[in-house]
């Protein structure tokens, strides 16, 4: 986020000296993920809601069912699209205006997250074949910033596709029609859950905070599905992971995730 | 992935490839170094259908001004795919697929580049997709390493790409087109393959952990076979037989 000051390599000392002890600067675990809290519902009139915090970050996710043309190729699947934005209040350095790179990142990483791990069941969402299909549209802002945006706004998503419910249409005449009190649950197959960790140093950390971010060497976002398998990665950072460091990260999100699930599952439990 | 039917036999009996590759097989990968003449360094690679075109500027002065940096110098990465490079024509203005491609080769190229030792400069990579066939962020961060040595940049080490994916439930080298549109797992990866460091990293797709760990195996050695190609490229040009 911000650039770095002759403050940030005061801090990375301190984070690194640390670390070397087991110790991070806000008491946690290396694998000890922020404090996560998911509201439900935040945003009634949206098809489904949801309002993240891990830590001090904060980001609203609305998702919107709406009639939409398939893809040319895809009559016969729904569509389902995920952006990301920052709000100009969300940190000093954010400007209003096209997006910038790492912006237009973490947008892409969150859908793919979300898309690659098949959870909306698109082939449900067809209203006829080749002509006309439901769109779900998972949009999501940052409110406030301390870092690990991906992990926030993809639980975010998650959270508002499972409790988000649809309404029905049905072609009459030719004319996509709103069939009248009938909603459903978004048909879902699966809790896809990220996990970025940090490398500073040689030590890898979950769910870097704000002065751990601005320290960090590289970073990895995992996602992984119910049944414990990867579904989507990306490496970021100027600073490179040893095979072995590849394959410990597939491990701690596969583990961490699961217990981030139970809390997603405990939402959408709550939320009914 | 893709999610679209397979309408060819992606992997037969005999395990050979819709391309007639084996699982453990690149594609036919050419690199010349030093093919342009007003870039300070350059290099054309050909990865099966892909080609793609890089050129080097720097290090020099840095505009816009507040870019530039008193402690090290910055690398600026630039993919850009031509309209006639894709099946379909592509808009000209560089897509947020495009900008996310820069910022990842720009991150994966960085490990290696001594930028500390030209402080308020740029180093800029001019990466440009002339043809595309699946693969195409690999083959040009190969070929920009070979562009930025070409260049007289010193580096720590040359970084490697090369995919793995998993095609009709087997983990194969060097995903195409065909494979990456009906497959279901491409893993691109960027390696130093002296320092033993993976500097890009990308995952679509679904694997198991075993198939996780597998995959990335199967792509650190490829991305070996394509750094020998990057060496051959290097020394054809600065100890070949007469040109140049």
């Amino acid at each position: 986020m911000a650039s770095k000051s002759v403050i940030d390599e005061l801090k990375k000392t301190q984070i690194l000296e640390l670390l070397e002890q087991g110790k991070r600067v806000d008491g946690r675990a290396l694998d000890e993920p922020r404090e996560l809290s998911i509201e439900i519902n935040a945003i009634p009139k949206a098809n489904g809601s949801a309002k993240v915090r891990l830590g001090d970050t904060e980001v609203l996710c609305g998702v919107k069912i709406q009639p939409d043309k398939p893809f040319p190729d895809m009559g016969d699947k729904g569509i389902f699209m995920c952006t990301a934005e920052l709000l100009p209040f969300s940190h000093p350095t954010v400007e209003t205006g096209p997006p910038r790179d790492d912006v237009i990142e973490l947008a892409r990483v969150v859908d793919r997250g979300i898309r690659e791990s098949n959870m909306v069941d698109v082939s449900q969402l067809v209203i006829e074949k080749d002509k006309s299909v439901v769109g779900v549209f998972a949009d999501i802002v940052v409110i406030d910033y301390d870092a690990n945006l991906f992990d926030a706004c993809s639980y975010a998503a998650t959270a508002a596709l499972l409790t988000s419910t649809t309404p029905t249409w049905t072609m009459v005449d030719d004319k996509i029609t709103l069939v009248d009190g009938e909603e459903s649950p978004l048909p879902t197959t699966t809790i896809p859950v990220s996990i970025t960790m940090g490398k500073i140093g040689n030590y890898i950390i979950v769910d870097p905070n704000g002065d751990e971010w601005d320290s960090m060497d590289a970073r990895i976002t995992i996602t992984t599905n119910s049944d414990g398998n990867i579904c989507a990665l990306q490496k970021g950072g100027s600073d490179g992971f040893t095979q072995e460091e590849i394959v410990q990260c597939g491990e701690i999100s596969v583990r961490v995730g699961a217990k981030i699930r139970e809390k997603l599952k405990e939402a959408q439990q709550g939320s009914q | 992935m893709g999610g679209r039917e397979a309408t060819m036999v992606l992997l037969d009996e005999n395990g050979i490839r819709c391309d007639g590759r084996k699982i453990d097989e690149t594609r036919k990968i050419t690199i010349k170094a030093g093919v342009l003449k007003n870039a300070d360094g350059s290099a054309y690679i050909e990865f099966g259908d892909n080609k793609i075109l890089v050129g080097i500027f720097g290090p020099r002065d840095v505009h816009p001004k507040h870019m530039s940096d008193t402690d090290t110098g910055i690398l600026r990465v630039r993919y850009h795919m031509e309209p006639f490079s894709v099946t379909e024509r592509k808009r000209p203005a560089p897509s947020r697929r495009e900008i996310e491609i820069s910022k990842v080769i720009k991150e994966a190229l960085e490990p290696a580049v001594m930028l500390e030792k030209f402080p308020r400069t740029a180093v800029d990579v001019f990466i440009e997709v002339l043809q595309a066939d699946g693969g195409t962020r690999c083959a040009a961060l190969a070929a920009a390493s070979v562009a930025l040595a070409d260049a007289g940049i010193p580096m720590r080490d040359m970084v490697a790409a090369c995919a793995s994916g998993k095609v009709a439930d087997t983990i194969v080298l060097d995903v195409n087109n065909e494979e990456d549109q009906a497959g279901q797992a491409d893993m691109p990866i960027g390696y130093m393959p002296n320092l033993e460091k993976i500097t890009l990293l990308q995952l679509d797709g679904v694997l198991t952990p075993e198939e996780y760990k597998k995959c990335v195996d199967v792509g650190v050695n490829g991305c070996k076979l394509v750094y020998e190609i990057q060496k051959k490229a290097l020394s054809d040009k600065y100890f070949g037989n007469g040109k140049d």
